[in-house]
């Protein structure tokens, strides 16, 4: 019994590793239709309106909230040492540095991410994609690369509409109903807050994470069974795995950008 | 989908925002600076420079004029600060940098006082009359240790006091 419960961890990690592979070799096969004629430039900038523009909503909504939220909470704790001054800076580093990125990125993965996977999964359970391979369009050039490259553009400017979106919310909730001072807001936000240790690697971040949002949403669209279980299958893993990864990854980008 | 100019313009419309997002950020908030018609960069020795890092304000009367951009030790293992002001300054070479704290435990800049001479600092050129940073613990050991005017306290005899013998 024990025996079996050994040899199922290894076939699993096996699995895993087989997995990542098929994955990277996905990934090449994306990288290759970049350079690849003709590119595709409508469906791109569809794409980016379907990831993007149609997320924006969420985003400020979201941005605003988490702002104010922060900014509460933020005074509610910095009033106990006399430091409600800070607040522009507790809000700004917190937003700038890890809420910014990792929240747009799940609330992107969310929305997006799910339906690029249903969309490319239902394309394969209909056998739009071998339509297309029948007419010798590869529809990893036609479909998938404009997609996923689209989730690596938006990725950062949605996280940075969320940021400025957040500042904001702290600024209405700070300054208008808790009495900090505006000038002293934004001062201590502006000088707290650095280029190269906050704001690039918040953007380093925002693409890393739009790079793994559009790679495993694309993937389990493009490698779903093709039935209807299937396909809800694809949707819902690409939301598990997504999210797990951008925040492993951010953990990861953390520690390693102060070497 | 049917292409249509009113989504690419909304397209456009979201990229430009996002790009003008980030530019915000790094410009006014992050405090990213082009470098504008050459900075003047000076150097300045000090025996101890305190919690003074990279990017300290480098202020003249109260202004910020400039940054520290960076901080290693020289030949004499004095702590040699390069700093980097605008490049319309004309100090003169006498001019002297000290550490002083914003408030009583706020951050560390470098102020810089200018002086009389005629003749004015080239970029490159060092600073050489320096002020040392003031350390809090270094003051309050030495009333602790000295008690300022020599009485220790806690041993007044002048034979070493050992206490109940």
């Amino acid at each position: 019994m024990r025996v079996r419960a050994v040899e199922s961890v290894g076939f699993r990690a096996l699995r895993f590793v087989e997995e990542l592979g098929r994955m990277a070799h996905f990934s090449r096969r994306i990288l290759g239709s970049l350079v690849t004629p003709p590119p595709r430039v409508r469906r791109f900038v569809d794409e980016v309106f379907d990831v993007g523009v149609l997320s924006v909503l969420l985003i400020g909504g979201s941005g605003l909230a988490v702002g104010a939220v922060l900014g509460l909470q933020g005074y509610n704790t910095l009033v106990r040492f006399g430091a409600e001054e800070s607040l522009g800076s507790v809000v700004g580093l917190s937003l700038i540095r890890e809420l910014g990125p990792v929240l747009t990125g799940l609330l992107v993965t969310g929305r997006a991410g799910s339906a690029m996977a249903a969309e490319i999964g239902s394309m394969v359970q209909t056998e739009q994609l071998d339509g297309l391979r029948m007419m010798s369009i590869d529809p990893v050039h036609l479909v998938v690369t404009p997609k996923a490259l689209a989730m690596l553009l938006v990725m950062p400017l949605l996280s940075a509409l969320f940021i400025v979106f957040g500042l904001v919310g702290g600024y209405l909730i700070g300054v208008n109903l808790l009495g900090v001072d505006g000038g002293v807001y934004v001062s201590g936000l502006e000088g707290s807050v650095d280029w190269s240790n906050d704001v690039a690697s918040s953007l380093l971040k925002s693409v890393v994470f739009g790079a793994l949002v559009g790679l495993i949403a694309t993937y389990r669209g493009y490698t779903a069974e093709p039935t209807s279980e299937g396909v809800s299958a694809a949707t819902t893993s690409t939301v598990v795995v997504a999210s797990v990864s951008i925040l492993v990854f951010d953990y990861f980008i953390t520690a390693l950008w102060g070497v | 989908m049917r292409p249509s100019p009113t989504r690419d313009f909304v397209v456009g419309l979201f990229v430009l925002a996002g790009l003008g997002a980030v530019a915000y950020l790094s410009l006014q908030v992050g405090g990213l600076s082009y470098k504008g018609p050459g900075g003047l960069r000076l150097t300045a020795a000090f025996d101890q420079i305190g919690g003074l890092k990279a990017r300290s304000p480098v202020v003249v009367s109260g202004v910020k004029v400039g940054q520290v951009t960076r901080i290693d030790l020289d030949d004499g293992l004095r702590a040699r600060v390069t700093l980097e002001v605008d490049g319309r300054l004309k100090l003169p070479v006498d001019t002297s940098a000290a550490i002083r704290t914003a408030g009583l435990l706020g951050d560390q800049f470098v102020a810089l006082e200018p002086g009389a001479e005629d003749e004015l600092l080239k970029d490159g050129d060092p600073i050489d009359r320096t002020e040392n940073a003031i350390s809090v613990e270094g003051l309050i050991s030495k009333f602790v240790t000295d008690g300022g005017s020599g009485a220790k306290p806690g041993s007044g005899s002048p034979n070493g006091g050992g206490g109940a013998k």
